[in-house]
């Protein structure tokens, strides 16, 4: 069988689960694991294609375009859906270990197996979708299922969190949804492939341009539309934090490239591209002074996601001009793969301190290094990655783009690289350095499960790791270059 | 339908989102933001089935596919919506009744 | 895989792998740990010992791994790192030793070994880096695996030095990128070369490149501790005396020093840099900081703080030496990467052992040590001398080399600044030697501990010994063709065109 016909297997395989979770909830947390340990060589398979032929395509039900629903898969959305494989596996781990042994069904584990896969399930489609309205239809599922899934921590402040999320999440699909609607008025065409043709620079286009990036900033909480994203990722619980941050917010900076160079690529300008990159730039100073200054551990890294979009955001005045465009595309993909596995393993290890503690204020983690050692580890190697020191896939990834960027003469973007490094570093060490003051006792105040301490460790182990294959990344951008579909 | 029609149910269908846009960015109380989100999400539907009905001949099939399932999402949002909004009434409730006592 | 690439990987794993193991260990396992650290520091002695031989024989060692588009990682053996490599090995062997009698019974040894075993990897695979890019990623990884050496004891003032440790070398590190990025944008990957790698750059970009010479300097003059950038190295002096003696003599000073000898060497072309005239201004910084380091040593009371400022002083002579134009200058700096080396490590063996055994931390409290410990006094007292440079010990080979270099070269006031530093080192160590062997020895040291046979642990004893004779023997068989000085003469030969 080809790869091709494979491709609707990706938000299936999730989404089925979901079901048995939800009609069945003694089957959730084998559903959930099944699922999640299907979909790894699914992406694997998936990203094979990719490299063979450059790119996938499937028309599902056998209806082309216009009138069908295209699945479509290259490079880039090869790489996003490897990442969510490989961290939704982790921190579907994370998640069945952290929660009490089988036999005992919490309220929150009967809620959380069902929204999480469904929420696999959309981010997936999401990657492989061909069209701007099927790229709508994903967003809204990821977001529900994002919202629902900050609701099962059950606290007043988690609903609070979960209700602003779905507030901002929701008007942003449909400022999206309204940039779809003119869009269609203008051309006639939902598929991205080919609505580059037919996108013109006249003012429905640029209007449709205007209200789908607005949309798709808040839903990425890119500055200052970052507001919501703090409280949310900080209250859900950990393996939920997790995914927000690694893989929920990528899905809006995923279909800002796929539009900014692809159908809007004549439409935006240098200036554009300059006020996108500036955005991040703020995103980067300001996220990581708030980090700075968090109480909370977990307030600590949920800025530090905020700041770390704003390096996502330097991608495009980077890559815009750039001579090798691919080599700036894959810094850009390598540092969101960093990002991925880094965030997704401080936030599983902030749950570790949590669970263990009993709470996270940043004092609490004196002796963290004694207590949960392993958990100490992965936050540390995760900080590296953050901070972007080699050998990491943070390292490459930003020397990629300040390479990229200094060839290009584009010098005030390094030194925005390079300050939120040393910020980066600022706050990391913050969250580090009590790691290794002695507690007075040798253990920790409540056991933590030692596989919810190795899944963050993995997760970390993978940010440096990728570092030294960041050519993979780069096979798999190059192998679709010139398809009509990638940047 | 005629293009002076058209346009105005297109104009319709931008105010109307405006309004539900303002709305949910100024109102504070839950209740009122998911009403201001239903709005906006009407002021788009407007615009697609105005855009739809352009042209000669029969309208388009594909604005109004996308109506259909536009309306199942919101539907389904509300849904959440209002179970968030109530769940943090009776949070909120909860926590002031302690504060009472 | 060809042997060369065995070779290689060999000396970068056998720490590595050491260390990942370590981090493994239950803290209960101490023979394991010990029978792992002192197997994996040998091998590397065995790989480096290989590699020397090769090198000798004519084989060219050379592999290279791409990472990412137009990102690789390459290492080799040209001759400095031969020089290099030998040293942080046989050194590490050495410090491993002494660590493991030092931490005898303190609390988390496995993550301290596991941290010490990934220092020395990254320093020798700064030795092996045959770019830039592979540099600057072992470099950063040195900043990374020593922060938890010198924060180890988890005290607030441990926390506070490694903080302003961190502070310094990640600012130095962030230069560092942007030097090395900028000079790819401008010059593609740099390979190091003999005589330089910048080709017909220097034509083009001739003010950048001047620019781009000093950027470099700060990113590395971090580690290597050249004022003003040395504030971190008396404070990281709450560290173990393990640490300290790896930070100053092996690890992270000397990989900053090396860095320099690579930039003016091997990057730029020492006749560039000469026709750039960058070297000038970089000579005067040196000279400044050999000067500016021994009078603050000379009012130290606390003995590894004066260790510290010393060392501020003494690396220096090795970025002096390379920013003296001509092959005799440049032979006394590169055989002064060695010779501080190994007269650096004994005295801070020596001082360790003082403050292990008889809890003497200060100058003041040496009164008589001698007699309590006379074979720990004898290796300090030979670092000591070796340091002001009295014949025929190591220190004296350097400053000679470089005194004559100056004035072939016609700094004439290089010569000066060797003679006032030689004075004040004589100035800060004379009185403690004096102290040492003169002065009678209290009725009570401040906290003596039980030591059994000989007047230390043997593990602390031995290091010191062996590394004072080494300063004694690379003094007095300098002219041999084994010692320091005949490598550092074949790399000087090298440098300069015919």
């Amino acid at each position: 069988m080809s790869p091709d016909r494979l491709l609707f297997l990706l938000p299936l395989v999730p989404l089925l689960a979901a079901v048995v979770a939800f009609v069945a909830p003694g089957w959730s947390r084998r559903a959930g694991l099944a699922a999640a340990t299907a979909m790894p060589p699914l992406a694997l398979w998936t990203a094979m294609g990719v490299l063979e032929s450059g790119m996938l395509s499937l028309p599902l039900g056998g209806w082309t375009a216009p009138l069908g629903i295209a699945l479509r898969a290259d490079g880039l959305s090869a790489v996003m859906v490897l990442a969510v494989a490989v961290v939704g596996f982790f921190i579907s781990l994370h998640a069945a270990a952290s929660f009490p042994g089988a036999g005992v069904q919490t309220h929150r584990e009967r809620f959380f197996w069902p929204l999480w896969l469904l929420l696999l399930a959309g981010l997936n489609a999401l990657f492989v979708s061909g069209d701007v309205f099927n790229l709508y239809v994903c967003l809204e599922i990821t977001g529900i299922a994002a919202v629902s899934l900050v609701a099962t921590a059950g606290s007043p402040d988690a609903i609070r969190a979960a209700l602003r999320y779905l507030f901002v999440s929701l008007s942003g699909s449909l400022f999206y949804l309204m940039g779809v609607a003119i869009l269609y008025g203008g051309t006639g065409v939902l598929d991205l492939v080919l609505l580059v043709e037919v996108v013109a620079g006249d003012p429905p286009a640029i209007i449709a341009c205007l209200l789908m990036t607005g949309g798709l900033m808040m839903k990425t909480a890119l500055f200052p539309m970052h507001f919501w994203l703090p409280p949310a990722h900080s209250s859900a619980p950990a393996p939920v934090s997790a995914a927000l941050s690694a893989l929920v917010v990528k899905g809006g900076l995923y279909i800002l490239l796929r539009l900014w160079f692809g159908p809007f690529a004549d439409l935006v300008g240098d200036g554009a591209i300059q006020w996108i990159g500036g955005l991040g730039a703020a995103a980067i100073v300001w996220g990581s002074w708030q980090a700075i200054h968090q109480p909370r551990l977990k307030l600590v890294v949920a800025y530090s996601t905020v700041a770390q979009l704003g390096y996502l955001f330097l991608l495009f005045p980077i890559a815009w001009s750039a001579a090798d465009r691919t080599a700036a595309f894959t810094g850009g993909v390598v540092l969101l793969l960093s990002h991925a596995t880094a965030k997704a393993a401080v936030f599983l290890a902030a749950g570790n301190v949590l669970a263990a503690v009993g709470n996270d204020r940043v004092p609490s983690l004196c002796g963290l290094s004694r207590w949960l050692p392993v958990s100490a580890f992965a936050m540390g190697l995760a900080g590296v990655a953050l901070i972007g020191l080699p050998p990491s896939a943070g390292f490459i990834g930003k020397w990629l783009l300040v390479v990229a960027a200094l060839e290009q003469g584009q010098w005030w973007w390094v030194a925005v690289l390079l300050l939120g490094s040393v910020l980066a570093a600022v706050y990391i060490i913050r969250l580090l350095g009590p790691a290794f003051v002695m507690p007075d006792s040798d253990q920790p105040p409540n056991p933590v499960s030692r596989i919810a301490e190795w899944t963050a460790f993995a997760l970390a182990a993978l940010s440096v790791l990728l570092g030294f294959v960041a050519i993979w990344p780069a096979r798999l951008l190059a192998a679709s270059v010139g398809s009509g579909f990638s940047p | 339908m005629t293009g002076s029609t058209v346009d105005l149910f297109l104009l319709v269908g931008a105010a109307l989102f405006a309004l539900g846009a303002a709305g949910v960015f100024r109102e504070v109380e839950a209740l009122r933001r998911i009403i201001a989100v239903n709005v906006m999400g009407s002021g788009v539907f407007l615009v697609l089935v105005a855009i739809a009905a352009r042209g000669e001949g029969p309208p388009d099939p594909v604005p109004h596919a996308m109506v259909l399932t536009g309306i199942v999402v919101a539907v389904c949002a509300t849904a959440v919506a209002l179970a968030l909004a109530d769940l943090s009434r009776r949070h909120g409730s909860s926590a002031d009744d302690k504060a009472d006592r | 895989m060809s042997s060369s690439a065995f070779v290689l990987l060999g000396i970068l794993l056998s720490s590595f792998a050491t260390g990942c193991a370590i981090f493994f260990l239950r803290e209960g396992s101490h023979r394991l740990r010990t029978g792992l650290n002192l197997a994996g520091a040998t091998v590397k002695i065995l790989f480096v010992v290989a590699l020397l031989r090769g090198v000798y024989q004519g084989v060219v060692y050379q592999i290279s791994f791409t990472v990412a588009p137009g990102v690789t990682l390459a290492l080799g053996a040209d001759a400095n790192s031969v020089f290099f490599v030998t040293l942080s090995s046989v050194l590490w062997f050495w410090t491993t030793l002494y660590a493991v009698g030092y931490l005898e019974g303190s609390p988390r040894r496995s993550r301290f070994f596991g941290f010490f075993s990934l220092c020395v990897t990254a320093t020798v695979g700064i030795a092996l880096a045959a770019n830039l890019v592979t540099f600057l990623v072992f470099y950063e990884l040195l900043t990374i695996s020593t922060f938890p050496l010198v924060v180890h004891r988890g005290t607030r003032k441990a926390l506070r030095a490694g903080r302003v440790y961190l502070a310094y070398t990640v600012g130095g590190g962030t230069v560092l990128l942007l030097a090395v990025a900028w000079l790819q944008s401008i010059a593609g990957p740099v390979a190091f070369t003999e005589r330089g790698a910048l080709g017909a750059v220097v034509d083009t970009h001739p003010v950048q490149l001047k620019i781009l010479f000093f950027l470099f300097v700060a990113g590395l003059g971090v580690k290597s501790a050249l004022v003003p950038l040395h504030g971190w190295l008396p404070r990281a002096m709450v560290a173990p005396a393990p640490v300290s003696a790896l930070l100053h003599a092996v690890a992270v000073v000397k990989a900053g020093a090396f860095g320099i000898v690579r930039l003016v060497y091997d990057v730029y072309g020492v006749e560039t840099a000469q026709q750039l005239g960058v070297l000038r201004p970089l000579a005067i910084l040196a000279g400044v900081t050999i000067v500016y380091g021994s009078v603050r040593a000379l009012v130290q009371d606390d003995l590894k703080k004066r260790l510290a400022y010393s060392t501020v002083s003494q690396v220096s002579y090795i970025t002096l030496g390379a920013a003296v134009f001509g092959p005799l200058a440049t032979l006394g700096g590169i055989v002064h990467l060695v010779h501080q080396g190994i007269m650096k490590i004994t005295l801070f063996f020596a001082a360790g052992n003082y403050a292990e055994t008889l809890g003497i931390h200060r100058v003041s409290e040496m009164d008589g040590v001698g007699r309590r410990m006379p074979w720990t006094t004898i290796a300090f007292t030979i670092g000591a001398l070796g340091m002001i440079g009295v014949p025929p010990l190591a220190g004296f080979v350097s400053k000679l080399y470089i005194k004559q270099g100056a004035i072939a070269a016609g700094e004439a006031w290089v010569t000066l600044v060797l003679a006032v530093s030689s004075l004040l080192n004589a100035a800060y160590f004379l009185p403690i030697l004096y102290r040492a062997w003169f002065l009678p020895p209290p009725e009570a040291w401040p906290a003596e501990r039980e030591t059994g046979r000989f007047e230390t642990h043997w593990m602390l004893l031995l290091p010191p010994l062996f590394t004072a004779l080494m300063v004694v023997l690379a003094g007095v068989f300098a002219e041999s063709g084994l010692s320091p000085l005949a490598w550092a003469r074949i790399i000087a030969g090298r440098e300069y065109g015919p």
